[in-house]
């Protein structure tokens, strides 16, 4: 018996490089049984279409000497004529001290998440940016104390591995 | 003082793993694919219901058969899955891992003298256990080219008139290996004609990677039901080892036996690990699903390195081991894996360690990460390349 090379399922590609990013076309041929000229294409179409939107590192700040601090802010806002939801955000995630921003249901309209920053940096982000948008009536900001995952990763996990080293 | 050790378990030689146990536990930086579990820990679900079992106090021994919910379970899981209909009233017994159902079957069914059938290389507990039950062991040794299946030529060259039992193992510990349907087809035949029965041991049975055919039961096919007894537990598939959860099935006159042991010996299984069975069988599929297609990538990901660096082996799709033929080298697996732990540190369990027939094979387990098998294969092409440059031309 032997496997057949499958045809091509970007679904698959995907959710294997939002694991592990640096895994090349080579790799994931070989992962997920495909041919890896198919592979190679498929990514630079993903690529092309920006369904990759981009490739980048986890990284556990609080293990390095960094000090400063992100925030999670919520924002309620009252769309305007014309103005949708997606008008305003704009106006929010343009700023280069955004770092995700979610349109979400529940008690309030967006979740903005900042970019790590001093103290400072982020109250006057806030008041100052934030908060002067004509169509934010408020918002809510929380400091983060702790991240203990991200993107998949725990960061408070111990990666020792349990078992014995030989057993039947 | 005179030997209080009984002699026939004096003869039993201790498992052929714990030398490579010994060595590889007190070595530093040892890369390890010697293990015969699963990386990933118990999904959160299934531990989050065992520990709320114990905050309910579910703290007491359960039926000697087990919850009656976590039979219904079984029952229901395994006629969805493989057609196999037993009753969990009487048809079902939930043991200590799926070892304790072998003993059991084995104990319940074997008078002395009794002729056992079982195929090598195997998992390690057979032989001793059918020992231990006085039955006589008959292996019959697998061969690469047939893919480590049994055929029916084998099994007809085995059976004597003293010939009660059958094991199977499939998909296989060691090798990998599976039995399609067909092939299973050819086996029951000769078993109706000699009126044999059959410990069916399908622990790995929820991992097999090959699409084209999904794992099939011996005990499905028409006569099987009532002469076999059907093993399967939660270690492998559920990343459920250490919580020590498995069950048997078959014709309730065998089973009311085995159960009789069971409640002298064991009582019952541990009452929290039949809470979170119960949950892992009944949400747990996508938990399994997300494992088996991890191990298919490292499946794959190993058939590409041991073709890369040379190291004939057949494509397996079951379990999660793979089997490669080592024999190029002239070197016994016992020094292939000796040789490997001590100039690379690469662990590997030699395939004798699961009978004669093994050698010339090693096990090589991908419960590992893609990560550390690509450092642990990047030693072991070092060390296959310093035996080739040795070996004169």
């Amino acid at each position: 018996m032997k496997e057949v090379v499958r045809m091509h399922h970007s679904e698959d590609i995907l959710k294997l490089l939002e694991t592990d990013s640096r895994l090349t076309s080579k790799e994931v041929a070989i992962l997920l049984n495909l041919d890896e000229k198919l592979v190679a294409e498929t990514i630079k179409h993903l690529e092309d279409e920006k369904i990759i939107a981009g490739y980048h590192t986890i990284i556990n700040w609080e293990k390095t000497d960094d000090e400063y601090v992100s925030a999670m802010i919520e924002v309620r806002v009252s769309p305007q004529r014309g103005q949708g939801f997606d008008r305003i955000a704009e106006k929010i995630y343009q700023f280069p001290e955004v770092k995700a921003m979610h349109l979400i249901s529940g008690g309030y309209d967006y979740l903005v998440e900042l970019k790590k920053a001093p103290m400072r940096q982020i109250a006057n982000f806030v008041s100052s940016r934030l908060s002067v948008i004509e169509e934010v009536q408020s918002t809510a900001t929380h400091v983060v104390l702790k991240r203990y995952k991200d993107h998949n990763t725990i960061f408070v996990k111990d990666d020792e591995d349990k078992r014995m080293v030989v057993s039947p | 003082m005179r030997s209080f050790i009984n002699k026939k378990v004096q003869t039993i030689k201790p498992s052929g793993i714990r030398k490579f146990f010994d060595i590889a536990s007190e070595m530093e930086d040892v890369i390890s694919l010697g293990v015969g579990e699963p990386d990933f820990d118990t999904p959160w679900h299934i531990r989050d219901e065992g520990i709320y079992a114990l905050q309910k106090g579910q703290t007491f021994y359960t039926s000697n058969a087990g919850l009656m919910e976590l039979r219904k379970a079984i029952t229901e899981t395994l006629s969805a899955k493989y057609q196999l209909n037993y009753s969990p009233e009487n048809e079902v017994l939930v043991t200590v891992g799926g070892s304790e159902a072998i003993d059991l079957a084995l104990r319940a069914t074997l008078d002395p003298g009794d002729e056992v059938i079982f195929t090598e290389p195997s998992y390690v507990s057979y032989l001793p256990c059918i020992q231990l039950a006085d039955g006589v062991p008959v292996a019959v040794p697998l061969k690469e080219e047939n893919e480590f299946r049994l055929t029916a030529e084998e099994l007809r060259a085995a059976i004597t008139p003293k010939s009660k039992v059958l094991i199977l193992s499939f998909p296989n510990n060691p090798t990998g290996a599976i039995m399609s349907k067909e092939d299973l087809e050819a086996i029951a035949e000769i078993v109706l004609e000699h009126d044999l029965m059959v410990i069916t041991d399908e622990i790995y049975a929820d991992l097999t990677y090959y699409d084209e055919a999904k794992h099939f039961s011996i005990a499905a096919l028409p006569g099987m039901l009532e002469r076999t007894v059907y093993i399967n537990g939660f270690s492998k598939a559920y990343a459920m080892t250490g919580w020590r959860l498995g069950y048997c099935c078959g014709p309730e006159e065998i089973m009311r036996e085995m159960i009789k042991i069971h409640q002298f010996a064991i009582m019952a299984a541990p009452t929290t690990s039949q809470y979170a069975g119960i949950t892992a069988l009944r949400n747990g599929d996508s938990d399994v699903e997300a494992m088996r297609e991890s191990y298919n990538q490292r499946r794959r990901f190993l058939m590409h390195e041991l073709d890369r660096i040379g190291l004939p082996c057949f494509e397996p799709f079951g379990a999660f081991y793979v089997f490669p033929n080592i024999s190029e080298f002239g070197l016994s697996s016992e020094e292939f894996a000796m040789q490997l732990i001590h100039r690379q540190k690469v662990a590997v369990v030699p395939g004798t360690a699961f009978g004669e027939s093994g050698e010339g094979f090693v096990r090589i387990s991908y419960a590992y990460s893609i990560q550390e098998l690509k450092v642990a294969f990047q030693r072991l092409e070092l060390f296959v390349e310093e035996l080739r440059a040795r070996k004169p031309v």
